[in-house]
């Protein structure tokens, strides 16, 4: 079942020096108990799409889109009051750094008993309780101690796995995980990614995995979309994204890793990221692209169908009919 | 084999930290007892997890902290207080953030000159800007990026800059702290080749800092890992990376994600996390996470050998020699 749907999805920015577009018509579903990974670079705008979902951007966004609804409910119509009731309870999300999303003037105990109070109007002695298990649910050794500690008397795991089980406390349906182990360490990291997987496995929640590691995401990930420069431009099961990726842009991403290069000199993607005032016309990717050609440079791909991963590209690489010409 | 131009014998830095009036401080021992050797077009990698003492290894090889024992050796000669100032010019470092690392105020050419300024006041304004041109060329930048500021350039730009920079007074020995942690993918590769071109071209000997063992497996020749500010296994890259002695190395190397979805590897999870370094266990400082330990791992400190290829444990992996 589709839990989440986006639909045309844009963000808009409004800078000092005009509009800048972060999201561009961005097609996204997650369904139940799976685990979707979104891949990009820095300013591929993965995390801002999905702050529009939680409805977390700040003022100076506008959200546009044809479709944004969760389980039913259409984010883009619905008032405040009543989204409130949705985000952190059935819509729930774990940030990049733990140590800067935990406020550090309470306890960790206070801050997970809040959200249990708030959205599930639990009672005291039942709080208590239900943050105890949680923190053994996430592997916090010697629970009752540590809910009376403060953020920066744990380690940076510790915390992370403070923010997990609080974003799990009302057993949400889909649990947006923003780059949740770039700051840390890779054993603590394969401890934090095991246990998001199993909790998915428990609760059969549906798991959005932000991030730009392509190590965590083969490991993890069913499902993987790539993002570049604000739009999706491929999206294909784990497995053939990385055996056969269809856009120019994620084949030489996955060569670019040190860990396939096969000679000393790795290969490379020249240029950057086009910022808000080098956006090319037609394909974003193509100032970058060794296949480009004119066509590429006026007009704007759209995207192709499932079979071809729907690529925004004109000439898909590992395709029927590119191996026929 | 050519000699080293750097070499460090059971180099140490302890901290003392705490205490008061009437409590004594305590010693936190950062980085304890560390032999390497640096050679020119080499590259020795050092990894491990962030509290294990790799950035203090930094700063002491940089002459920025000064080690509280052990010795270090700079083209045979020992690197004392006193001389610092005249044996700074040799080692130089790239710091892990672009951000951070660059002057906002400073144009790029002043960035890259102003070493030459206080270091070789002999030279004339004309050689130095001639000096610098020749460097942005060398680090893949443009001639007309001399008179920009650093927030126009992008992060790899930046990177380069801050490499740049580095390599102006000719330098033996560079240290590369994070250099390619903080930047994209797409990035990363471009400055790791440019890494791999000025070593070849100038001889340089990299101390490589970092906790991506991907990157180190590509860079590296030597790799030395460190937990808990001691080294706990040394070799080759490739002796190291295919059968590694330590535990910690292989545990480190199966938490590693790959980017290979079909491959299937069983990971071992390791329990707890890294112990405090003000209360670093007695015995072997992996025992309490350890899958292997015995009563001997908590007693006896384990210790490297000379071997090329060696691990500091009493029951290694893979046919190692016990320590």
């Amino acid at each position: 079942m589709t839990l989440l749907r986006i639909r045309n999805l844009s963000v808009d920015f409004a800078t000092a020096t005009g509009k800048f577009r972060a999201v561009d018509g961005v097609d996204q579903d997650v369904n139940n108990s799976e685990i979707l990974a979104i891949v990009g670079e820095s300013g591929s705008g993965k995390s801002v799409s999905m702050l529009a979902v939680m409805g977390l951007l700040p003022w100076t966004a506008t959200v546009t889109a044809d479709e944004l609804s969760f389980d039913g409910h259409d984010l883009l119509t619905m008032d405040q009051r009543a989204r409130r009731k949705i985000v952190g309870n059935d819509l729930a999300m774990i940030f990049q750094e733990p140590m800067s999303s935990l406020n550090p003037c309470f306890t960790v105990g206070w801050q997970i008993r809040e959200a249990l109070r708030v959205h599930l109007g639990m009672g005291r002695r039942e709080r208590q309780a239900r943050a105890i298990e949680l923190f053994e649910q996430v592997g916090i050794p010697d629970p009752e101690k540590r809910l009376s500690a403060f953020p920066h008397q744990m380690s940076g795991g510790m915390n992370q796995r403070v923010m997990i089980a609080m974003a799990i406390a009302c057993k949400p349906k889909l649990l947006i995980a923003d780059e949740p182990t770039t700051a840390l360490d890779v054993t603590i990291q394969a401890q934090i990614l095991d246990l998001l997987a199993s909790l998915r496995d428990e609760t059969g929640m549906g798991l959005v995995l932000i991030t730009h590691d392509m190590g965590v995401v083969a490991e993890t990930a069913e499902r993987v979309s790539v993002q570049y420069a604000g739009q999706k431009i491929e999206e294909q099961p784990v497995v053939p994204l990385f055996e056969t990726p269809h856009h120019p842009y994620t084949s030489a991403l996955l060569d670019a890793l040190p860990e396939r290069a096969t000679e000393k000199r790795l290969p490379t993607i020249p240029g950057v990221v086009p910022g808000q005032f080098d956006r090319p016309a037609g394909c974003l990717f193509s100032p970058r692209c060794k296949f480009a050609n004119a066509k590429c440079k006026a007009e704007t791909p759209l995207a192709l169908g499932s079979d071809l991963g729907y690529a925004r590209c004109f000439y898909p690489l590992n395709s029927d009919e590119r191996a026929a010409s | 084999m050519t000699d080293p131009v750097m070499t460090a014998t059971a180099l140490e830095r302890h901290y003392q930290v705490g205490g008061g009036l009437f409590r004594a401080p305590r010693t936190l021992k950062a980085v304890g007892g560390l032999d390497f050797a640096l050679y020119p077009g080499k590259t020795l990698a050092v990894v491990g997890e962030s509290g294990c003492g790799k950035s203090t290894l930094a700063r002491m090889v940089t002459m920025i902290e000064e080690p509280t024992a052990g010795t270090l050796l700079l083209d045979g000669k020992p690197v004392v207080r006193d001389d610092w100032a005249s044996l700074r010019t040799s080692v130089q470092i790239v710091f892990q953030d672009p951000y951070g690392s660059l002057n906002p105020r400073q144009r790029v050419g002043m960035i890259l000159e102003e070493p030459l300024k206080i270091n070789r006041p002999e030279m004339s304004a004309k050689e130095r800007t001639e000096k610098a041109r020749e460097m942005l060329g060398m680090v893949g930048l443009r001639p007309e990026h001399f008179d920009r500021y650093p927030h126009m350039f992008s992060g790899g730009q930046r990177q380069r800059i801050a490499i740049a920079r580095a390599l102006m007074l000719d330098p033996k020995v560079l240290v590369l702290d994070e250099p390619v942690s903080a930047l994209d993918l797409s990035i990363q590769s471009s400055v790791l080749n440019l890494l791999v071109d000025l070593q070849e071209r100038m001889q340089l000997a990299y101390l490589f800092i970092s906790h991506d063992l991907s990157v180190v497996r590509h860079v590296a020749d030597e790799v030395i890992v460190m937990y808990l500010g001691r080294g706990v296994e040394k070799g080759s890259r490739d002796e190291l990376f295919a059968a590694p002695f330590h535990p910690y190395t292989k545990a480190l190397l199966s938490a590693t994600p790959q980017a290979d979805p079909r491959k299937t590897k069983e990971r071992i999870k390791l329990d707890g996390e890294l112990p405090s370094p003000l209360a670093i266990p007695q015995g072997c400082p992996f025992a309490p996470r350890c899958w292997k330990v015995q009563d001997k791992c908590r007693t006896t400190r384990p210790e490297l050998s000379d071997e090329a290829h060696t691990a500091a444990c009493f029951f290694p992996e893979n046919g190692g020699t016990p320590a």
